[in-house]
């Protein structure tokens, strides 16, 4: 890939010193997860507290958002600061505290539903604005924690308990929606394939900008058409499949491709897009707003009355 | 001075320009020392309609629009047919003589028809020469006028500058010419004021809080504070964003409260009911927020820009559920900047969110206010918390972020400290942060976690000032009103009272938590209670009702989307004592 345009900001970021590795123990909750047994959901757990771990972050410089579903509650099951917030309402959360913090890794989890359903607006908007946020869904294409309805990813024909004729509607397509909204970084990872998604993961936590981590994650108990066997049968890595991640329209096209082969891997990388905090004036000094001085000073307190008189 | 104070009413469609007379004359009141207090009425409308600002200026303070003009400057035929039957002998009706035709003005009204077209080259320059007549009328010079467009126009360059005050001398000279001037003059204090909308006050408030992050989606009427701090932001170092609706508005500045900046965010009530939920969220989290609702007349899309406290029972009921959390209703133009800092003070002490009801009247109302009391750095109250400043912090050992606390407060710990690493959660959570809402659900945990958070708001109650009863303990009335409405009631007690009708006052600005026995106590010996509120329901009628016990003898109610004017009042009150009526609902005379 061509060394992207960046500032030397930018390339102190991108190119930051790797920091010795943690025990992945480290990053265990204080619960167990509640998960229903073989839910892909503990893949994804898994090579999240590996690539924390791997990348050396410490469990208090990491903020885990979620909203709600069964992967939302991953918060409660990884040692990092967490916010188990409403459905639907990660990413929002997730962009105010990025912005009150910049200093934070902000990782933020979730399932389809409550991403691309509830939470669609969120989703387009926060990727349009490139915070710096990982956005790892746990897609499972089905309403699992309320028992077996309709999700926004599931296949059109699909028969769930809110679908029993079978759905007729289109699924969104969240790979090249994430590419066309500006998403900066975008993968699909396979829960059932852990040594990957970990270093999909880790390269979403170092990305400076919105990075997007699809992730297969089948429920093993409402979803009988997108199974392990389904998805072992099926995936096929990009880097197997000679793309370049750098080639926006590629991305796009790799995106729409589903079937007998279903790709993963990372579908688009863009290190020239500065993430919001960048292009923030009011973060350019000073470090996080969080912990500066509520003191307003004399000359700003005298010029704002100037103004009235 | 022979009269206490001066009221101009300027009219004509929106796009007309008059919203610039109406703040070059506020300014020049100002710097005079003169108090003013102006309503705005206008429409959802950018070009057209009907649009109509009244300024009213005196030496003492002004605390609403009043209720008679003495002067009307309609910029078009539609305003002076509206307002011209409203205008008494003695008053003074100032328009452009080549465009509008007077009829219909009252014997005594004196018509000053200005000849806009010769008297500037350009309709631009019309506003100028009609402010400088206006000042010839009362009796003030011209010269603060012409400092005043030298300032405004002094980018524009000398030549702009000039003509602009060449116009303003022509109207002033004009005016002294063929117009008879008001037996009085308004005089100069010598002790300058400011001049702000509440907008602008709920904004200042919020930087005087020391908020680091707002964020808005746009709405009227409470858009003003997100321009206000969009364009102060980087100077004041305060992050602003506009949000894609008020639900990513609500739940950011969540987010960002939660790693330790005061955050704060307005809307009006359509904003507020996308809220609701993540209010909640944030009482069951613990974190400190304040959201402003700034009511206009509902439901629904309503009337956009018109007045109502009509969204008492919306705040009181916001979300899902009991959580604790804090209300408080401005009551004037500069309680809106006061409010700001007690609210923060109060929601980062106990852990909840803040609420701020204030309304049209107030947020596009613009009032003058004191300098000295714009403290910028009032008392800030941070509570409990555990790496404010940032790492390094203890060790954090045995820490619980939900600690059982007797007053109900434990320490939060912020994002990035140490040593404190936790959750919180929307879900029931324990002492830990660890969910008991699915399968460990704990029926006693769940009751001693519920009683704790409501047990925060046990102490707020002794922080909040209680409601005082303002006037003579014997009165024949009482008439208690909450929020904006201070204002106008008591001006309308001082007009009873001029009447012969002995009325006392009560106002309450803190809905929640609210001083029940202050009230009760203030109320115990009243003979008659009016409770006089802008919405159709008697919301706080119902409310105190309630809360107190308070039953009222009769309300005054007002809902057609203008604020009550102190003869509205004035007029309940005797029709009330008169037997005739125990609600009573005044018709607004004009249309605007």
């Amino acid at each position: 890939m061509a060394g992207p345009a960046v500032t030397k900001t930018r390339t102190a970021l991108v190119q930051r010193p790797r920091r010795a590795p943690l025990p992945v123990k480290e990053f265990k909750g204080k619960a167990e997860p509640d998960w229903c047994p073989g839910c892909g959901d503990f893949g994804v757990l898994n090579a999240l507290k590996s690539a924390v771990a791997e990348l050396g972050l410490h469990p208090h410089e990491v903020l885990t958002i979620s909203g709600i579903g069964c992967s939302s509650n991953l918060p409660g099951y990884i040692n990092t600061y967490g916010m188990h917030t409403l459905h639907g309402r990660a990413l929002a959360v997730a962009s105010g505290a990025q912005l009150g913090n910049h200093g934070l890794k902000v990782v933020v989890t979730g399932g389809d539903g409550d991403g691309f359903g509830i939470g669609g607006n969120h989703f387009v908007h926060a990727m349009r604005r490139n915070l710096d946020l990982t956005y790892i869904v746990m897609d499972n294409q089905i309403y699992g924690l309320t028992t077996g309805q309709v999700s926004p990813t599931s296949r059109k024909g699909m028969k769930t308990k809110s679908t029993p004729h079978g759905s007729v509607e289109n699924p969104v397509n969240a790979i090249p929606l994430a590419i066309v909204c500006g998403a900066t970084y975008v993968a699909r990872g396979f829960s059932g394939q852990q040594k990957h998604l970990i270093e999909l993961i880790k390269g979403a936590i170092e990305h400076k900008g919105f990075a997007f981590v699809d992730v297969f994650s089948p429920c093993v108990t409402y979803n009988k058409e997108n199974t392990h066997e389904f998805f072992k049968q099926r995936t096929r890595k990009l880097e197997d499949m000679g793309h370049d991640p750098s080639d926006f329209h590629a991305a796009i096209e790799k995106g729409g491709l589903w079937g007998d082969d279903i790709p993963i891997g990372l579908f688009y990388r863009n290190e020239a897009v500065p993430a919001l905090d960048e292009l923030e004036p009011v973060l350019a000094e000073g470090g996080p707003l969080a912990h500066r001085p509520l003191d307003v000073s004399e000359e700003n307190a005298r010029a704002v009355i100037a103004e009235l008189m | 001075m022979a009269q206490p104070d001066f009221s101009v009413g300027i009219g004509g469609a929106a796009g007309q320009g008059v919203a610039t007379p109406g703040t070059l004359l506020a300014k020049l009141f100002v710097r005079r020392g003169l108090h003013i207090n102006a309503y705005n009425a206008y429409q959802s409308i950018i070009r057209g309609g009907h649009t109509f600002l009244t300024i009213r200026t005196g030496e003492a303070p002004v605390r609403c629009m009043g209720d008679e003009l003495d002067m009307l400057i309609p910029l078009n035929q539609d305003t002076m047919d509206r307002h011209v039957r409203r205008m008494r002998p003695g008053s003074a009706v100032l328009f452009d003589g080549g465009k509008v035709n007077p009829e219909g003005a009252a014997d005594g009204v004196q018509l000053c028809p200005l000849p806009l077209a010769q008297l500037a080259k350009s309709p631009l320059h019309y506003n100028t020469a009609a402010v400088a007549a206006v000042l010839r009328l009362v009796g003030v010079e011209c010269r603060p006028f012409e400092d005043m467009l030298a300032e405004q126009f002094e980018r524009k360059g000398d030549a702009v500058v000039a003509e602009n005050v060449a116009v303003a001398r022509a109207g002033y000279e004009y005016a002294g010419a063929h117009f008879r001037p008001y037996p009085f003059a308004l005089p100069d204090t010598k002790k300058p004021l400011a001049v702000a909308t509440g907008n602008e006050c709920l904004a200042m408030g919020g930087v005087a809080a020391g908020v680091k992050f707002y964020c808005a989606y746009p709405m009227s009427p409470s858009t003003g504070v997100l321009m206000w701090m969009a364009r102060h932001a980087r100077q004041l170092g305060i992050m602003v964003r506009q949000v894609e609706d008020e639900i990513g508005v609500i739940n950011m500045a969540i987010g960002a409260a939660h790693t330790g900046c005061r955050a704060l965010c307005a809307t009006s009530g359509g904003g507020f009911a996308l809220m609701t939920e993540a209010l909640g969220a944030a009482a069951m989290m613990e974190i400190p927020v304040v959201c402003i609702n700034v009511q206009r007349a509902g439901p629904a899309t309503g009337v956009p820009t018109k007045t109502e406290q009509g969204d008492l029972w919306q705040v009181l009921g916001a979300g899902q559920g009991d959580y604790p959390r804090l209300i408080a209703a401005p009551i004037s133009i500069a309680d809106c900047f006061h409010t700001i800092p007690q609210i923060f003070n109060l929601a980062d002490r106990f852990q909840c969110p803040g609420i701020v009801l204030a309304d049209l009247l107030e947020s596009e109302g613009f009032s003058s206010l004191d300098p000295a009391e714009l403290d910028f750095n009032p008392p800030r109250d941070r509570g409990e918390v555990i790496g404010l400043d940032g790492p390094p912090v203890p060790s954090g050992e045995g820490y619980e972020r939900y600690r059982q606390t007797e007053s109900g407060v434990a320490p939060r710990a912020l994002p990035g400290t140490p040593g404190h690493a936790h959750v919180v959660a929307t879900d029931e959570h324990d002492e830990r942060g660890v969910l008991i809402s699915d399968e460990f659900t704990d029926p006693h945990k769940r009751q001693a976690i519920m009683e704790r958070r409501q047990r925060k708001m046990d102490g707020a109650l002794p922080l909040i000032d209680p409601p005082r009863l303002a006037g003579a303990a014997d009165a024949e009335v009482t008439l208690v009103g909450w929020g904006s409405t201070w204002g106008v009631i008591a001006e309308a007690v001082e007009k009873l009272e001029r009447e012969g009708i002995r009325a006392n006052h009560l106002q309450v600005k803190w809905m929640v938590p609210l001083h029940v026995e202050a009230i009760q106590q203030a109320l115990a010996n009243a003979r008659k209670i009016v409770i006089v509120e802008n919405n159709y329901s008697g919301q706080f009628a119902r409310y105190l009702r309630s809360e107190t016990g308070v039953v009222a003898d009769a309300h005054i109610r007002k809902y057609d989307g203008e604020p009550f004017m102190p003869h509205h009042v004035v007029e309940g009150v005797r029709k009330v004592l008169a037997g005739k009526t125990k609600k009573y609902v005044p018709v607004h005379e004009i249309r605007v």
